[in-house]
């Protein structure tokens, strides 16, 4: 039993390979062992019952599942966990469970267990196969005439290389391009390098949109801030909704930040950026654009919660630690006739993360 | 015991000529329309080799049944749009606030679809299982050499079941559209964005304008219920499909050798086996889904734009890239009018491609160095392959610090630990790491090899301790029962003994004008096996058990005279003795 019939294919040996010295004969299977079941009649009787209570279990399981569905709220809980929840997944995976155990039960106890002997072949076809293939193809590819008439062949090879851009080339209107939506803007602030920040639009508290005033702000304050144009549209005055409320969002949520006005080191260019020592900068972050919100008021550092790059906020939002590359974008900062926070124009440069045709 | 009166089938009744039945009947109509029986009466009594880690890629076989299941079942409830409305649901925190369809329909199955948290909560416990089993079986497949011919093309396929069941894992966590999976999607935006030249037109198009727009969902979701799953269902068939050709691999062992397979046939006992299996993953996800909570979606609440949470993290599977991104110092280029975002670039779309084609590579990359082209079909213990079992604890090491690395912030919480100095650590681990994993796994390797040689030539260690005449002290050692001492050196030997191999002279310098490719190879070739224990030879063995012969009859005045308790060493019948005092 133990010693394999010698097979017709030979493996080839590489030069290289030692061929394997077995240092003990192969002692072959182990002589097989009796279980209790196969020699005992009440051990058998025993299994079988087992196996039956198992599935028996199972059947009372799908039972209680039912009876969930149509008796436990959703409400109901049970030890601070939902009742509903808990029973549907106690009852069904008990009634999956048993199956399994009992159907696993029956191959162990009742099942033959003899250990069988396959034999292997190896993965290649055999010799004569491989030629009558081979004859086949070139009886096949000579009759087909690709060998003979190249013109016929190319044609085909090029038509076939070509029709593929049918597939591929109406995949442009999968979306409208930065250049499209940066030309033609469906809405307010499209394109990569506009928001819908405007000269002289208010800087509101997010959720609420309510404006801001320099004296509503402490020293150390932080404030998640938003256009005002996401709650007043300057085209009707009306609230952004849809598409152009998240995209609006998505670029526009600035932070607003006060600290002592010797703190701040202006950027060159930026002196008059900030009023009453409140500094605005996108709340983008300038690596894959998570929304930063994690503020270290003694240290003015803005942390990403994403990737955790971190940024000075008074010094230009410079990067201090972390993956991103770039400071935050800085929003001119001025004051409106009635006292309110407004920006002096759009960002001075595309927020959120980098892409190839930045600059 | 006597068990030439045991009839071996299970049937209860003596055997009687069967007469033509009606199943008979229906199976007769099919054969003559499907030619049915041919290709069963082959494989109804295929058989399979026995041992628990061939279960692993069952796990995630059955992981996926049990995701296609719960799938469908959330597919009749969930509406994949980013159309807004006003949430009025039952979940009281989150009523009148404006979502899009996909979150309030997720909602709605959470909370107002009896069983649909549930099976909610199976499908994402049941996607972790999946993608955990495959990388175990990858593991499995790999430490024991499975890999190697004719069997590369199926550890191919399983690579690429292994990087699209991550993509379906993302575009899966992404649909809810909660404030968790649209960070993420913001964040694959901008990996995206990244991309030299085409970055932008790529997300505009994928995203169907600017991000977030009101496409990707949808998008997203045809992909997650009809793209990947029919091309996973596609290579899962073809992988079984060549499991069942090339026949199981098995372990080493009497009466298994390179030409056979040893086991149970699939019917019954396999059917049985692994078809229980499946309840039983179905169970366990059932269990999981029931008793533990995931991605509870209503705690994030709907996606905006401008919000975000501490401690945002993507599924597990997806952490180590993530951990490089977060490691990766801030690197830019502006030249010329472009951006080229190193920062991004390298650790999100060139690392895991990199690591993604080692993997796909190693079995040829593996065969090319050690120029084994035979087949195999008996499995390795990985000691008996140091440098191969070592590359992939290196490899594993490495996948482990990126992954610590996607942690970072909630390490940095846990231990107290400053964030900036976890990260400059990691930065340099990620290298340092894998070389010394490396190291440390081949010597222990090496050494477990010595370790098996030992106890071939001079028999294991028994426990007891043996005092001279003299008053010296030894242990017994006894020699290995055969089918074991088998078992250990059922393995070939490694073909650069010495540094000689073939078409090298006496030197080990490959003969002249193979090339300096072929010189390559010589050197990592000879690097791949330098000290590694080949089993003992047939002097050795030889030598070993005179040498145990010797030892026993120096003993053998003791022999009988064991102290007490000590004839109770596990190897003899000891039925008539008790323990003396």
């Amino acid at each position: 039993m133990s010693s394999p019939t010698s097979d017709s294919h030979v493996e080839p040996a590489d030069e290289n390979l030692p061929e394997r010295d077995d240092l003990y004969a192969n002692p072959g299977l182990h002589e097989h062992e009796w279980r209790p079941t196969d020699v005992d009649p009440k051990a058998e009787k025993r299994a079988e019952r087992q196996v039956a209570t198992l599935f028996g279990l199972s059947a009372i399981c799908t039972v209680l599942f039912v009876v969930t569905y149509f008796t436990v709220d959703a409400d109901d809980t049970f030890a601070g966990l939902g009742a509903q929840n808990l029973a549907f997944g106690l009852s069904l995976a008990g009634a999956l469970l048993f199956i399994g155990i009992g159907v696993i039960q029956w191959a162990r106890k009742l099942m033959s267990d003899q250990e069988i002997i396959e034999y292997r072949h190896p993965a290649s076809s055999s010799d004569e196969d491989r030629a009558a293939t081979l004859e086949a193809l070139s009886t096949g590819l000579a009759e087909s005439g690709i060998g003979r008439r190249p013109m016929v062949r190319n044609s085909l090879l090029g038509a076939a290389g070509l029709v593929g851009l049918t597939a591929i080339v109406p995949l442009w209107d999968l979306g409208p391009t930065n250049a499209d939506v940066t030309d033609n803007p469906p809405f307010p602030g499209s394109g990569l390098e506009n928001t819908i920040w405007d000269k002289g639009m208010r800087v509101v508290r997010d959720v609420v949109g309510t404006p801001i005033k320099p004296s509503d702000l402490q020293i150390g304050d932080l404030v998640n801030a938003e256009p005002e144009g996401l709650f007043k549209s300057p085209e009707d005055g009306e609230p952004l909704e849809g598409v152009a409320l998240q995209v609006g969002k998505s670029k526009g949520a600035v932070v607003l930040v006060r600290m002592e006005p010797d703190e701040i080191i202006p950027g060159s260019g930026r002196e008059n950026w900030s009023v009453d020592g409140i500094v605005c900068y996108s709340k983008i972050c300038t690596h894959v654009g998570c929304p930063i919100s994690l503020y270290e008021r003694t240290t003015h550092h803005l942390l990403c919660p994403c990737h955790q790059s971190t940024f000075d906020l008074a010094d230009s939002a410079k990067v201090i630690f972390g993956p991103a590359a770039r400071p935050l974008p800085q929003l001119p900062l001025a004051v409106d006739g009635e006292g309110y926070l407004i920006a002096q124009s759009d960002f001075t440069e595309p927020v959120g993360p980098s892409y190839w045709e930045r600059g | 015991m006597d068990t030439s009166k045991v009839a071996d089938s299970n049937r209860t009744t003596a055997a009687t000529a069967s007469k033509p039945n009606r199943v008979g009947a229906v199976a007769t109509w099919a054969d003559e329309r499907l030619g049915l029986a041919t290709l069963a009466k082959k494989n109804l009594r295929k058989v399979f080799p026995d041992h628990w880690s061939f279960m692993l890629g069952e796990i995630a076989l059955w992981s996926f049944v049990v995701l296609l299941l719960t799938g469908v079942f959330l597919t009749l409830w969930f509406t994949p749009s980013m159309g807004e409305v006003q949430y009025n649901g039952s979940y009281e925190q989150l009523r009148g606030i404006h979502m899009s369809e996909a979150f309030a329909s997720s909602l709605r199955i959470s909370f107002d679809v009896r069983g649909g948290l549930l099976m909610r909560q199976m499908h994402h416990w049941a996607a972790m299982l999946f993608i955990a089993a495959m990388m175990i079986h990858l593991l499995r497949v790999f430490f024991t050499g499975a890999h190697r011919k004719p069997r590369e093309l199926n550890w191919v396929i399983g690579c690429l079941l292994l990087l699209l069941g991550t993509l379906e894992g993302f575009t899966g966590y992404s649909l809810p559209d909660d404030l968790l999976s649209g960070t993420g999607i913001r964040a694959a935006d901008g990996f995206i964005k990244a991309t030299p030249v085409v970055g932008t037109y790529m997300s505009f198009l994928l995203f169907g304008g600017e991000f977030p727009g009101e496409s990707i969902i949808p998008r997203l979701y045809v992909v997650h219920v009809l793209l990947i799953p029919g091309l996973l269902l596609a290579l899962i068939a073809a992988h079984m499909l060549l499991l069942v050709y090339h026949k199981h691999t098995q372990w080493p062992g009497p009466g298994r050798t390179e030409k056979n397979v040893v086991g149970f046939p699939m019917l019954p006992v396999y059917a049985a086996k692994a078809g229980g299996f499946f309840f039983i993953v179905f169970g366990v996800t059932a269990l999981l889904g029931g008793l533990l909570s995931i991605n509870p979606v209503w705690k994030y609440g709907p996606y905006d734009p401008s919000k975000v949470t501490a401690g945002s993290q993507p599924d597990w599977y997806m952490g180590w890239p993530d951990g490089a991104l977060r490691i990766m110092p801030g690197i830019e280029t502006h030249i010329w009018g472009i951006t080229i975002s190193w920062n991004v670039m390298l650790p999100i779309l060139v690392l895991p491609m990199l690591m993604f084609t080692i993997l796909l590579l190693l079995p040829f990359l593996e065969s090319w160095i050690t120029g084994d082209k035979r087949e195999h079909h008996l499995l390795q213990r990985p000691r008996n392959a140091p440098t191969r079992t070592a590359l992939m604890v290196a490899l594993m090491t490495m996948y482990g610090l990126f992954w610590a690395a996607g942690g970072n912030d909630i390490i940095a919480i846990k231990l107290h630990a400053s964030i900036n100095q976890i990260t400059y650590f990691l930065r340099g681990a990620v290298f340092i790491g894998p070389v010394i994993a490396f190291i440390i796994t081949r010597r222990w390797c090496i050494s477990l090899q010595r370790k098996d040689n030992e106890t071939v030539l001079h028999g294991y260690e028994t426990g007891i301790i043996m005092r001279s005449p003299e008053g010296g002290y030894s242990e017994r050692h006894l020699p290995l029962p055969e089918s074991r001492a088998y078992a250990l050196t059922a393995r070939d030997r490694d073909p650069v003994v010495n540094g000689v191999e073939a078409g090298s002279d006496a030197n080990g310098v490959p003969a002249p004008g193979q090339g300096r490719l072929a010189a390559l190879r010589h050197r990592i070739r000879t690097m791949w096996y330098s000290d590694n224990v080949q089993k003992p030879t047939r002097d050795e063995l030889d030598h070993g058990h005179h040498h145990a012969e010797h030892e026993h009859e120096l003993q053998e005045s003791m022999e009988g005279h064991a102290a007490d308790g000590h004839q109770f060493d596990g190897h003899h019948l000891v039925d008539d003795e008790s323990l003396r005092h």
